[in-house]
């Protein structure tokens, strides 16, 4: 016979073991506040660069055309591209020191699960970018990014820290509302990937980070 | 419950078991070695276990060739889901006496 204190001990052993199977525990929420970082101040360049071309008044938004249109979209995809190459960067980052300092492997069958379900909504939504920027449609990029992401996080949030759903809920809020307001574009997904990304992250930050 | 401990499975005494009974409950299936990782175990230690657990009927092997490369999987049985949740109840009776 185990005495009671090697039941709890057990007890304690089995729900450590169900949650380390099932969800993907090492995204750090400093992940978070560097992603939103990078999403201010790409964000903040762009509506810089674009300011005086007219695109985020609506003047432009949906008839630029000739040489502005193409010096916007040139813009739009290298900003865009280093913006995503800095996120993954900072995402794969702090999820390899959070995984160790909790004693686990990156890379496991959670960590699979959950990039599947990450990459199939967003590999579909980038696709679509693309297709929208090479049909000169750039003003639904910002609904149409919000919009996957969004439910990217929702797909993906069974697996992952139980912020992440909401997260994906107020992404496709804001999509939305970029969708209907479509001259707030860039206002709204600066918000959505700068200021809610900090704002999670500092949040999973407090709860789970710090705690252990 | 009039004596919890009347519901605690002997099977269930080994950490390694229970921690691959708690794996299989909440996945669909599971392979050898995500189950290696998780309880951070050797293989041979893994494999013994899990022939046990087999034995017993709890869990469901499927061997399946991906390639030419053997991939074994393990599901948890009806019986082996019964027989743990019997053992938790009785856990979680003992707790709150």
């Amino acid at each position: 016979m185990k005495d009671k204190q090697e039941y709890m001990d057990d007890l304690k052993e089995i729900r450590s073991i169900m949650e380390r199977s099932t969800r993907f525990i090492s995204l750090s929420g400093l992940s978070g506040v560097f992603v939103g970082i990078i999403a201010l101040a790409g964000g903040g360049f762009a509506w810089w660069y674009l300011k005086d071309t007219g695109f985020l008044t609506g003047e432009t938004l949906f008839r630029a055309s000739g040489e502005l249109l193409s010096k916007i979209k040139l813009f739009l995809i290298t900003d865009g591209i280093i913006m995503l190459i800095l996120a993954l960067i900072s995402a794969v980052f702090f999820s390899f020191f959070t995984a160790r300092r909790k004693g686990l492997k990156l890379w496991d069958h959670t960590t699979r699960r959950v990039l599947i379900n990450l990459g199939i909504p967003l590999l579909s939504g980038g696709i679509f970018l693309i297709v929208l920027i090479m049909n000169n449609l750039l003003y639904l990029l910002a609904p149409v990014s919000l919009l996957f992401y969004g439910l990217a996080l929702i797909n993906a949030g069974n697996y992952m820290l139980s912020e992440i759903r909401y997260l994906g809920f107020s992404e496709v809020l804001l999509g939305i509302m970029a969708a209907i307001f479509m001259e707030y574009g860039l206002f709204l997904w600066i918000t959505g990937f700068g200021v809610l990304h900090i704002v999670y992250g500092i949040i999973m930050y407090r709860k789970y980070d710090l705690a252990k | 419950m009039k004596n919890p401990i009347k519901s605690l499975n002997k099977i269930f005494d080994s950490r390694v078991r229970l921690g691959i009974m708690s794996a299989l409950m909440v996945n669909d299936e599971t392979d050898f070695n995500s189950l290696k990782q998780l309880l951070e175990v050797t293989d041979g230690n893994l494999a013994s276990h899990i022939k046990a657990l087999e034995k017993e009927l709890y869990i469901i092997v499927d061997k399946q060739f991906v390639g030419r490369k053997p991939r074994t999987s393990y599901m948890i049985s009806n019986a082996g889901r019964k027989a743990f949740e019997k053992h938790l109840d009785g856990l979680e009776g003992l707790m709150k006496e």
